[in-house]
């Protein structure tokens, strides 16, 4: 993975003395709270409802064993003995004083990290896939592509004032796990027909209040002209977009009012401007960034050992046909790690948990980790033979849960628990669905299905593209979640259809029982998922279980 | 057009440094406790004191009146977001709940 090179580390570190002497002078009284708060912001800090929060950036959403290691000691020794893994890859912590951010941020700088561009509106940390050089499906790895886009956007001084936020999201897979058509960008690696390299290119995708998939504004972009249109992209934006009124400045907004014929010949002018400006300078940089994301030495070894513990061992059986996926190597499999034990808060790993996940890196998976969007802790190169291993010391460590994919897999966002911006809990409705459908033993019956909870309307808990999704609300004083039904985040994205009224905080859990029930009696086989069941019926046989006495009341 | 008759209030803020919920009493101080905070029931009153409270950047961020009531114990939210800025989050015993 990449490594920071005397340039990054002398930039990062530069940042952390700059904002050192910042909060110095807004604790000395020097600057005022509307003078600090954007340079707060430019360097990842909220102010929450109970405390600061520092958002710190993962990069793509990959780490090593020593950067896992130093968030574990950050959250322990500044923060609570924990952090909060994010939907956008990140970190967060939750309770950290004003006074110790510049010390975590040179403690961050110190393993390669930093959270510069984590808020503000800004260019704001490139995702990508989770699985990224690692998936049996991928063309080829997208990391070194986003490692190049971070470098380009870090403090690029054209785009550190946009309209609003914006969001780049990368895969190297036809199979999106990425959720690049709900992004400002989205970038999907293909090859055109002489088999060359390039992107499809994905425009003003995004959640919100405003759910929007995401238009392919490029079918084919020649890898080496990545960059030049990219920067045509939020040029044009920075130019067009509005700044009158926030809720329509986000590029989704622009191509809408615009039209996307229009968008498309402003970048395609844009882009004719640029291009002769990049002459082979990016190119030679990403040359470089690939060497350091060569694959690792994968070992050929036999995996009797794993089938074996298999057999032996239903809870590890389990647990294998849940949490791991395809490895393009032979004998290799991609573990995903859940970050959601029933009753647990979605995304949340303790100083320990993360000290064993890193150990657990360092030892069997190449010094490699990943998060997922989905908040879960990936370790992408594990050999099979190794596995029951690492089960064991899983299982130790409460970190064994089976059930990626599953209803208890839910992402959440911290809503009103933590999050100034809320309208409503998350957190607790998500570890309620968890731990009722975990009595219910009914997990693996229901079989794929992805629950999304957001705690506004700013969807940072993706509840659009759920195939259940649940917004909660403040409804006359009390908090309210409404259902979404239908919605998909990878290649066929489509946005959850709203299924009715809202439900108060005690009824939310029974709806969503009824909403299953009703699901495991009109599949037709237990093949049949939760959202081809919906594809196939439409919404009322849905909706008519979440509303039974609407239902009686037309039937009288 | 007629006006919504004003509710009772009182001035909240984050604490500049921890960055947690503070409330301003009668006497001029910031406390940790709403029970302790001032219960405004003037509307002139109240655009006062969060004048006042804004005039101290370098002690409190953010502040604003947020609604309350007259409990046993003193002034007590009257939503639930402003309940659970007295108390910490729900997920874990973190927070004013446990005293911190």
């Amino acid at each position: 993975m990449y490594q920071y090179n005397d340039f990054d580390k002398a930039f990062v570190r530069e940042r952390v003395d700059q904002f050192r002497a910042q909060v110095e002078r807004r604790i000395d009284g020097s600057l005022t709270e509307d003078e600090f708060k954007p340079l707060r912001l430019m360097n990842g800090l909220y102010l929450q409802l109970h405390a600061y929060m520092l958002r710190v950036a993962i990069p793509y959403g990959t780490l090593n064993s020593a950067q896992m290691r130093q968030l574990a000691m950050i959250g322990d020794r500044w923060d609570k003995g924990y952090g909060h893994f994010t939907t956008r890859q990140n970190i967060q912590f939750n309770w950290p004083k004003l006074k110790d951010v510049p010390d975590m941020l040179d403690a961050l700088a110190d393993v390669g990290m930093h959270a510069i561009q984590t808020s503000g509106n800004t260019i704001r940390n490139v995702t990508a896939d989770h699985f990224a050089g690692a998936a049996a499906d991928e063309i080829a790895d997208p990391r070194p592509i986003a490692e190049l886009l971070r470098q380009w956007s870090t403090d690029h001084p054209e785009f550190q004032f946009l309209p609003r936020k914006f969001k780049i999201a990368v895969t190297g897979s036809p199979n999106d796990r990425a959720v690049t058509k709900a992004h400002d960008i989205g970038l999907r690696m293909v090859r055109n027909d002489a088999g060359e390299p390039g992107f499809e290119v994905i425009v003003g995708g995004g959640l919100g209040r405003t759910p929007v998939i995401g238009k392919v504004i490029r079918e084919f972009l020649p890898q080496a002209d990545l960059l030049p249109y990219v920067e045509a992209i939020v040029s044009v934006y920075n130019l067009l977009g509005r700044r009158d009124n926030k809720y329509k400045a986000r590029i989704k907004i622009t191509v809408m009012e615009n039209g996307l014929e229009t968008y498309r010949d402003l970048v395609e002018k844009r882009f004719a401007e640029l291009r002769p400006e990049f002459t082979g300078v990016d190119q030679e940089i990403l040359a470089e960034i690939e060497a350091q994301f060569a694959p690792p030495a994968f070992r050929e070894t036999q995996v009797d050992n794993f089938e074996a513990a298999r057999l032996a061992n239903p809870a590890f059986h389990a647990w294998t046909d849940t949490n791991l996926a395809q490895h393009r190597a032979t004998g290799y499999a991609i573990v995903s790690i859940s970050l959601k034990a029933h009753g647990a808060t979605p995304g949340d790993a303790t100083g320990d948990q993360m000290r064993v996940l890193a150990d657990l890196a360092e030892r069997y998976g190449h010094d490699e980790l990943r998060i997922s969007h989905e908040q879960n802790v990936i370790l992408p190169h594990v050999h099979k033979s190794d596995l029951p291993a690492i089960y064991q010391i899983l299982h130790n460590h409460g970190l064994a849960t089976a059930n990626i994919g599953q209803i208890s897999d839910i992402i959440a966002c911290p809503g009103m628990d933590y999050c100034a911006l809320a309208t409503a809990r998350s957190i607790p409705i998500a570890q309620e669905i968890a731990t009722r459908f975990d009595e219910l033993k009914l997990e693996n019956e229901i079989g794929d299905l992805k629950i999304k909870i957001s705690g506004c309307i700013n969807a940072c808990g993706h509840h659009h593209v759920g195939h259940i999704g649940i917004l909660g609300l403040d409804r006359a004083g009390v908090e309210n979640y409404q259902i979404t039904l239908g919605g998909d985040a990878t290649e066929t994205a489509a946005i959850g259809e709203r299924a009715g009224p809202g439900f108060s905080a005690d009824e939310i859990i029974p709806a969503i029982e009824r909403l299953i029930h009703a699901y495991l009696d009109l599949r037709v086989s237990e093949e049949e998922t939760f959202l081809a069941a919906y594809r196939r019926l439409g919404a009322e046989p849905f909706k008519a279980a979440l509303y039974p006495d609407k239902e009686k009341a037309n039937a009288a | 057009m007629s006006r919504r008759p004003f509710t009772p209030k009182v001035v909240t803020a984050n604490a500049l440094l921890e960055g947690d919920a503070v409330w301003l009493t009668e006497d001029d101080r910031w406390t940790r406790d709403i029970a302790e905070a001032e219960l405004i029931e003037d509307e002139a009153v109240a655009d006062d004191r969060l004048l006042f409270a804004i005039a101290q950047p370098d002690v409190v961020v953010g502040a604003y009146l947020a609604d309350a009531v007259l409990s046993q114990d003193g002034p007590a939210p009257a939503h639930f977001r402003e309940t659970f800025r007295t108390r910490g989050p729900s997920n874990y015993a973190h927070g004013k709940q446990v005293g911190e």
